[in-house]
Order: C-alpha cells, then structure tokens, then sequence
C-alpha cells in the first residue's frame, strides 16, 4: 500500500491513512456493514456546518488500519435534502476538513439490484477505486432467484462481494478487499451518464449474472394488513396512541424519580459547600444537569421506539397513510413522525425532519414542531390544572381536569398544522421536491442495531439539548441571585430567599415587564418565572416556587391561590390561569428549540420568525382567553 | 399510433410501461430517475392509500409510495405497444 502508514501507537488519523466511504440507498444494509466491520469503535459527529451526522471508524485488519465513514443513505448524486447534499460533497471532496475518499464501497441490496445498479452506475463515473457490496442475498435465494457475483464482478468490471450482514457471511472477503483498495481491479468502460442508457447498461449487466426474486409474499401479505383502508387505519391508531402512551406513562415515573433525586443531591451540595459557590453549584449546575437528566427517559424511549418502527419498517408505512392529511398542511408523511415525537420534545422531532427531502416542507415541518405539546409543558400544566381546575366529573369517567389537559394538546395540535400550511403558502411558497418514498420490505432488526440508534439518538439530544439547558440554568442563577441585597429583620428563611429575588436582576427585569403582560393578568413573580422557563420549560415551576416562597409549608399551588393583589383580589384568578395555559401552548420559550433550528435551518431567519410569531400567537391567544373566561364568569 | 397516459390515471392492478419523465419544477424528473422510473421500465400499480392520495407502485422490484402530482409526470403506454427504444429492443421487461 502506498498511501499508508504502518499503524501508530497513537491511532492517529493521519493524511495517510486509508479513507473508504460507505455508499448505498436506504435500507440496503450499509449500517449493519459499517458496524460489523468496525465493531463499537465508531464515533459520531457533525459534518461542519450542518447537524448531519457524520459515522466513521478506524477499522484494523490486520496490522493495516482503514478510516471507514458510513455516508447518508441515498438514492442518487442528485441531491436534494442535506443527507443527500453530504453524500455528494463528500464524494466530490469539497468539504472542508473532511477529505475526498480514497476508495468507495457501494452497498446494494440484492433483491432491488435492478434500482441499486442504477446508483452504481452514476458512482462508477467518479473514477474513484470501488467495490461493490451486494446485501442480504439469503432474501434473494429464499424468494427463488439467483446471483453469481462472479459474473457480477466480470461484468462491471469491479470487485464484488455477497454477505449475509445478521449471518456475518462475507464479511472476511469485505476485509480483505479494503486492505488493498489500489489493487481493485476497474471498469474497462465508464457507464454511460444518461438514463435510458443507465438503465440498458444494468440490464446487460443483470442479464449474465442475476436472476430476480420472485414477489415478496410475506411483505405483500402484512401490507394487505397494515395499509388497509379499515384494518391499517386502526392499527396506525393503536400504534401511534400506545407511541404516546407510553412515553408518558413508562417514562414519566423514571422522569419524576432522576427529578427528587437531583433535588435530593443539589441539597447536599448546598449543605456541603459553603457560601455563594455552593448554591452557584446546587441551584444552577447540579440543578441544570438534572434538568437535562430529567427528559432523557423519554427521549430514550422515543427513539427506542421509534428505531424499531423504522428498522420494521413500520415508519415508512405510517408516513404513506399520513401523507394526504399531512399534505394539506404544506408537509409530508413523514413529517408526521417529526410531529409525534415533537409530543415528547420538539429537538428530536426537528431532527427527524432532516429525512424529509423538499426543503419547503422541511421546513415547514421544523416549524411547527414546537407547537406540539412537548413534555417539558406538561409539569406546568400540571401544576396549574390540579391547582385551580375544579375535578368534577363531565360525563361519566370523563373528569374536567383530564378534559382541559387533552383541549391543551388538541389546541397545541391544531395550531402546529395550521402554523405549516399557513407558512406553505407564504413564507415557504414555490415548488418543491416530489414525494416519492420507498416502501421496504418487513425485517426484523437486530437487537444491536437498534440499541447502537437508540443510543446516537439519546446521545445527540444530550449534547444538542444539554448544553444549553445546563448553560441556560447558570445563567439564571445569576440573574435570580445578582444583585444580593440584605433582606430587613425578622423575616423567615424562605421570606428572605423571596425578598431577595424580587430585588435581583430577574425580579427587577420582571418588574420592568409587568406593563407588557399585565394585561394578561401576570405580575412580577410570574414575569420571573415565564424568563426561568426560556432555560426549559418546565423551569417555570421551580421558578415560581421561589418567587412565591412564604413562612408555610403550603404546597405551590396552595400558594398561589393564596397570593393577593395590592387590592385584596387574588393574582391568580381563573382568567390568569386560563391565559397562562394559552401562553404554554404557543409560546416559544425553550433555548434548545431556538438553536437547533438555528442549526437545522443554518440561519437565524426560521428561528427568529419562529420565536416572534409564536410570542405574538401566545400573547394574543392568552388575551382571548382571559377575555372570554372573564365573560363566562 | 401509440395511446400514452399519465402514471397517474393508471387503475390499480394495471401493469404499464413508461415512456417518458417530465423534467418537472425542483429536480422531479431526476429524483424519479434515481429512483429507476426511467423510459422502458415496466411499473405495476399497487395499491392506493386509504385517503387516495398517495399509491404504491412497484418498480424494478422495489416499492414506491408517490403522490398523485408526481405521478402525472410519468408518460405512460400499455406493455403491449410495441415501443422502439434507442437500443432497438421493442419493450423491455424491467
């Protein structure tokens, strides 16, 4: 080998090591290759500038190491969404700081070679050394056809190789064709550029070497199932209410239990450490880490659960039923899944949306994410529900709290595909890509393979999320404890932690608000509280809980009920209620959401559009609320 | 004379051949080609989504879920014209 080091004991990636990009479409496998030949080495990070994430690995064959990078799954060079963007730049090697491969490793799936040939085509006029891995032949055999890869490889004139990737068979001839990618032998002629002329080279090429497998029958059997106009309506219900379902009734305990013991753990380091760095500690690192700590049950379960819809193939067949109703709001079907779990938390949702091709839609999508009732709402509804909705039975089981809290989601829902399709005829007019999704065949994923995504995911929104959240929470802590005053005598430890918020630079910030949101019926403690919550959401509680501190024991929403006006009427009467629910479901106050988009979108356009729009739409929709809650009272 | 149709129009269970793809506005034409809907590929209609919109279409051997916009693109003609393609094969059984 020419180009490459022997090994250095620091493992270092060199200019000289070996560089071999992954290609292939989705779904055919190139994963489950990337990770059996790199086993758990793999590190994930963003390609610059864009939050696609870019997989690559030192793989050791011997005492030869190779730098492997799985690139997006995609269809052609023809790029259209950033996935597919980065597999052409990368292959181009126009990326900054990532060089151009030395050698490709095309990965098709045998049972769709009549497509996959068509990508290899178009590879194979890179002139880049390649190689051709053809996937779950097994599939093939078992469907009755046929594939000599001999042939294969004589015909196009490259190395090709048949695995079994679940079956490991194959792999070692895989290995030993990367420790020599110079030796690979190359096509005597280019394929040609153009279409029909592709797709006559594929057939030339398959006609010596390929018979196709019959129909996939256990396929077509579970479609006639799942997409069935009665049957897989249902099923999509079902599916999607246990989705959510779960999420909050697995997840929420776990969540309620990392919370106690983060608070638990903050008091002991208050206890422990003296003086302002201690509470610095407790009250804004300790806090903020647990504030981060708190959503990852769910955001686990989320992507758990959605890695096996996906890697089933159950996601793919959701999207296709969603379509026509996601369509009427300027989105997709796939926009669909990013809408779900925006239910949990609208990063991960604006996250999937990266799959979706059309940029308009994209967009379209990651903007309305955040309307969705995301978890970190939910303690705040909680708290202002059980607090001053009065639990009566509606109808039978039906109860009035449960009643307010499902208006909430359905008022959150509505108004995120409203927001869509009204920016799709507006900001995001013009035309957009087709929708054109492959549909591909049931498989039962490995138990690896889902973890290894569950994993990446839950990782992604820690980092992303996290840093954010933790730098958001000190910040607070500052503003909450700075300017430190002396609280006058013969006032209560709790009366004192209240006094001096209300002369910090928080509190007089919240002070100086009071004219913008007193018609919404919030003072002070409120103003506070809604600035905590731009950290994460649910901030706003433990905020309140600050601001509000009295001699009593009293529990928070006691506490509020009980808080008075200069002129003796209550400050949390059920139009204040009534508008501070409103503004939960629209407002735009979570840090992480705002840069995530700014990241997504790369500009500072859709999240500042995002942030005001959404403020206006709170702060209005809170004022008809108010208003019409003071009428029917 | 060869009838052509839209792959639109085309009734489910109906096996046709497509003829041509029209370029389109944002890269349709060419996204469908990456996808093998290219000129004398055979595409059978599956099945249609229970709202309508979109259908499944089964093309070399793999599945498509397209929107009945898109689908107007694809010039279609029964397999039973005889179509002289540029390699001078009547129809081909892709």
């Amino acid at each position: 080998m020419s180009h490459c080091e022997p090994p250095s004991a620091a493992r270092s990636v060199g200019p000289d090591v070996l560089h071999v990009a992954l290609v292939g479409s989705p779904n055919a496998g190139k994963t489950t290759l990337f990770n059996s030949l790199t086993g758990m080495h793999a590190k994930t990070a963003n390609y610059p500038g864009v939050t696609v994430t870019r997989r690559e690995a030192i793989a050791s064959f011997g005492d030869l190491e190779v730098m492997v990078v799985d690139l997006p799954g995609t269809y052609g060079l023809s790029a259209i969404s950033p996935d597919e963007q980065i597999v052409a730049d990368s292959l181009a090697g126009t990326i900054e700081g990532v060089s151009r491969p030395d050698a490709l490793v095309m990965v098709a799936d045998a049972s769709t070679l009549e497509r996959s040939l068509l990508f290899v085509a178009e590879l194979l006029r890179l002139g880049l050394p390649a190689c051709l891995v053809v996937t779950m032949i097994d599939e093939v055999a078992a469907r009755g056809g046929a594939i000599d890869v001999d042939r294969l490889s004589t015909a196009i004139g490259i190395p090709v190789v048949g695995v079994i990737g679940h079956r490991g068979v194959g792999l070692d001839a895989v290995k030993s064709l990367l420790s020599d990618p110079a030796a690979w032998s190359r096509p005597v002629m280019v394929p040609p550029a153009e279409a029909a002329a592709r797709s006559a080279w594929v057939r030339s090429v398959l006609s010596v070497a390929y018979r196709p497998p019959g129909a996939d029958n256990r396929t077509r059997r579970i479609d006639a199932v799942l997409l069935h106009p009665v049957i897989g309506v249902l099923v999509f219900s079902v599916v999607m209410l246990a989705f959510f379902q779960a999420i909050f009734t697995l997840a929420a305990p776990l969540a309620d239990r990392l919370d106690s013991l983060f608070g638990w753990f903050a008091g002991g380091v208050r206890d422990r450490v003296p003086g302002w760095f201690g509470e610095m500690l407790a009250d804004g690192a300790v806090a903020g880490v647990g504030g981060v700590l708190v959503f990852l049950p769910q955001i686990i379960l989320l992507f758990l659960i959605l890695t096996l819809l996906e890697k089933v193939g159950y996601l793919s067949r959701a999207a296709f039923l969603a379509d026509r109703l996601m369509g009427r709001f300027g989105m997709e079907g796939r926009s669909f899944v990013a809408m779900l779990s925006s239910f949990a938390c609208a990063i991960p949702g604006i996250l999937s949306a990266r799959t979706i091709p059309s940029e308009r839609r994209r967009i379209a999508t990651m903007m309305a994410a955040p309307l969705m009732t995301c978890s970190a709402r939910l303690p705040v509804f909680t708290l202002l529900i059980s607090g001053f909705v009065p639990d009566r039975s509606v109808l039978g089981p039906i109860r009035s709290q449960g009643l307010v809290l499902l208006g909430l989601y359905v008022l959150g829902a509505v108004s995120g595909l409203a927001y869509a399709g009204i920016l799709s005829v507006t900001a995001l007019s013009g035309p957009a890509a087709p929708v054109v999704m492959e549909l591909p065949p049931y498989r039962r994923p490995t138990l690896m393979a889902v973890l290894r995504q569950t994993w990446e995911g839950a990782w992604s929104f820690v980092r992303k999320a996290g840093t954010i959240i933790l730098g958001s929470s000190l910040l607070l802590w500052v503003l909450l404890n700075v300017p430190s005053s002396t609280p006058p005598e013969g006032l209560t430890e709790a009366r004192q932690a209240s006094y001096q918020l209300e002369h910090s630079a928080a509190g007089t910030v919240g002070k100086a608000l009071e004219p913008v949101f007193a018609p919404l019926g919030f003072e002070w403690r409120t103003n506070v509280a809604l600035i905590g919550s731009l950290a994460a959401r649910e901030v706003f509680v433990t905020t309140l809980a600050l601001t509000t501190a009295n001699a009593d024991d009293a529990s928070l929403p006691d506490r509020l009920q009980e808080l008075r006006n200069d002129d003796g009427t209550p400050v949390y009467d059920a139009a204040t209620v009534a508008a501070l629910l409103v503004f939960f479901v629209y407002a735009l106050q979570c840090m992480s959401t705002v840069a995530v988009l700014r990241r997504e979108t790369n500009s500072w356009k859709w999240p500042a559009i995002a942030f005001t729009s959404m403020f206006a739409l709170a702060y209005v929709g809170a004022l008809v609320a108010r208003l019409v809650v003071d009428v029917v009272t | 004379m060869t009838v052509t149709r839209r792959l639109s129009d085309v009734a489910v269970g109906e096996t046709v051949v497509v003829r041509s793809v029209a370029a389109g506005e944002g890269g349709h034409g060419r996204r469908l080609e990456d996808l093998g809907v290219i000129a004398g590929t055979l595409v059978t209609v599956e099945r249609r989504a229970p709202l309508g919109d979109p259908t499944i279409y089964e093309v070399r051997r793999s599945r498509l879920a397209m929107r009945r916009a898109d689908a107007a693109l694809v010039q279609v003609a029964s397999p039973d014209e005889p179509v002289t393609h540029f390699d001078g094969e009547t129809h081909v059984a892709l």
